[in-house]
């Protein structure tokens, strides 16, 4: 009895220990083979060039750029809703009442499935609000999408901030405003930056979102305002990978982009994670 | 100047209320645009009918808009990729809670993150091109890009949700239950299994809720994966058409104000419903059977 239960340990611990290594090896096999795939597309021109011949040749710049007007115009509008609400929820709301409410929000929208923001993007800001498919368009919706994500790491920064500093602040005749602005903010910002990088990175590489609402197949030209419909990175992989008469023979310029999100969107999400990670041992020390 | 700062003060904590009701009002927006556009359709299908219909030909000479086959599509698509997702997630949440050193953990605790920022359309793109074409060779199907492919490609999406979850609920067990169990002579794996799961389950199944809800919401890996065939599915590895990826795949085709736009937007309409549903009960249930730390 002793040495069956011994046995099963055994067991089960090897089983736990596999099925963590094999959803590791299934991602490092998938960023693997994507890097060598693609590899081959990417060249200083890659970065730099328009598209040519139908989208089989050439560059992928008006797809970076797109993404990256995206970027900074769902920062815009999510980065001071969002932290503004976080400061709220943390520093001044004293309505249990008040705060559940918001948070269940936060909540339900942190759930609202991205393509269903898609459809609430379309119908009010393209159809009813008249912006067209364009950057204003999925920028907004990208802006929505990103808030809970921003509140939630400010959140989350702000209450790491030691009690100890807003009542030393407070007892110096300090008011609360002042004790947020030049205490508090300024201890929390690595990881309100954070959540800046976490949001940055869903901006670049969301897809259903923006499919209806600024995303195009082939723009011959840059954009040259907030009203111009764009190409963007992930839109430009899903629209090569299905769609057109060359699937087959721009497979790896494909490969490339999606190398180039990747990258992109790694980039960002470590920082964030690395910024995280200074600043809690940064206030535990 | 001081009575000024105060009254500085409190204008700020209002406008911050103000303010931090936007999130709400965006809630709000998105059910009434929903709502808005989506309930016109009724008018040429009854609900019923929507929901149970088993046709979907939006576009044919009379357009039949039943979107039975879509939901029965998405809840295959998501079954299967729970049934696949919880036991890796779960092994990944006892491994980093309870067997892994310290040193290997700072390892694969992150790296389980990064698979949480991939961006979908990468993982349905690989499914596409690398798991689509292996599936076919090595079961001899029709095509490669069916259910069974996009509950795979779902399941590694939601395992970095279900198990990061997990495992901050198995990590909140009191360590006392934990010696208890070892003094009465139980091992290690006895502990985890009998006590350890158990006493943290409320926040296992809060961490599965929110995985299937993201897997019920995600667009671009089913879109490019599952194949698309608005029928109901007759085994594992039939293409199929769930919810979301139809509504990505038409609303282009389909003229604003139109039936098919409307249609479109109640199937967003039933989308909503669904993981509104799922949040509330992980909310529920998280907040319900919280280990009151003392």
């Amino acid at each position: 009895m002793k040495a069956s239960a011994a046995v099963i340990e055994k067991i089960m611990f090897a089983l736990i220990r596999v099925s963590s290594f094999v959803i590791i090896a299934f991602l490092v096999f998938m960023i693997g083979y994507i890097i060598k795939s693609g590899a081959s597309a990417i060249d200083l021109g890659f970065f730099t060039e328009m598209p040519r011949n139908e989208m089989t040749q050439g560059g992928i710049l008006p797809a970076i750029l797109g993404t990256f007007y995206l970027m900074v115009g769902s920062s815009i509008i999510a980065i001071p809703i969002g932290i503004v609400t976080a400061i709220y929820l943390t520093e001044y709301a004293k309505s249990p009442r008040i705060v559940k409410v918001i948070r269940l929000g936060i909540n339900n929208l942190a759930g609202v499935p991205s393509v269903v923001f898609g459809l609430f993007g379309l119908s009010l800001f393209v159809v009813f609000l008249g912006f067209g498919t364009s950057i204003l368009a999925g920028s907004l919706t990208l802006g929505v999408l990103n808030l809970p994500v921003i509140i939630r790491s400010t959140e989350e920064a702000l209450l790491v901030v030691p009690g100890t500093y807003r009542e030393a602040s407070l007892s110096l005749g300090a008011t609360r405003w002042q004790t947020i602005y030049k205490i508090i903010l300024p201890n929390a910002l690595p990881g309100i930056l954070t959540g800046v990088m976490l949001s940055l990175g869903r901006a670049a590489g969301e897809t259903a979102p923006i499919m209806f609402t600024a995303a195009a197949y082939y723009t011959p030209e840059l954009p040259t305002s907030i009203f111009n419909e764009i190409m963007a990175l992930p839109y430009h992989i899903y629209v090569m990978a299905t769609a057109g008469t060359h699937i087959q023979a721009t497979r790896h310029l494909q490969y490339g982009t999606a190398i180039v999100l990747i990258a992109l969107v790694l980039a960002l999400n470590m920082t964030g994670l690395i910024l995280r990670y200074r600043f809690r041992k940064r206030l535990k020390g | 100047m001081r009575h000024k700062s105060v009254i500085y003060d409190t204008i700020i904590e209002n406008t911050f209320l103000v303010i931090g009701l936007v999130c709400l009002f965006f809630l709000f927006l998105i059910m009434f645009f929903l709502f808005r556009e989506g309930i016109p359709i009724f008018k040429t299908v009854g609900v019923f009918d929507f929901i149970l219909g088993d046709s979907w030909y939006p576009t044919s000479e009379v357009p039949r808009f039943g979107v039975f086959p879509l939901i029965v599509a998405s809840i295959a698509v998501t079954l299967l990729a729970s049934v696949i997702a919880v036991p890796f997630s779960l092994a990944i949440a006892i491994y980093l809670s309870e067997l892994a050193r310290p040193t290997v953990r700072e390892v694969v605790k992150p790296t389980i993150e990064i698979i949480a920022s991939i961006p979908s359309v990468i993982i349905g793109f690989f499914g596409m091109v690398v798991v689509a074409p292996l599936l076919q060779e090595h079961f001899d199907i029709d095509t490669g890009l069916n259910l069974f492919n996009a509950a795979v490609m779902l399941a590694f999406m939601a395992i970095p949700t279900i198990a990061s979850i997990s495992e901050d609920a198995i990590s909140s067990v009191p360590v006392s239950l934990k010696e208890a169990s070892y003094a009465l002579g139980a091992n290690r794996w006895q502990t985890i299994f009998h006590i350890i799961v158990p006493a943290a389950l409320s926040g296992i199944w809060t961490a599965i809720i929110l995985g299937i809800s993201r897997v019920i919401g995600e667009t671009m890996v089913v879109l490019m994966v599952a194949g698309g065939a608005a029928v109901l599915p007759g085994s594992i590895f039939s293409p199929v058409r769930p919810l979301t990826s139809n509504i990505a795949a038409e609303m282009a085709e389909a003229p604003v104000g139109g039936e098919h736009y409307h249609a479109l937007f109640a199937i967003g309409i039933i989308l909503f419903i669904i993981t509104f549903c799922f949040n509330i009960v992980a909310d529920y249930l998280s907040n319900k059977y919280k280990f009151k730390e003392n």
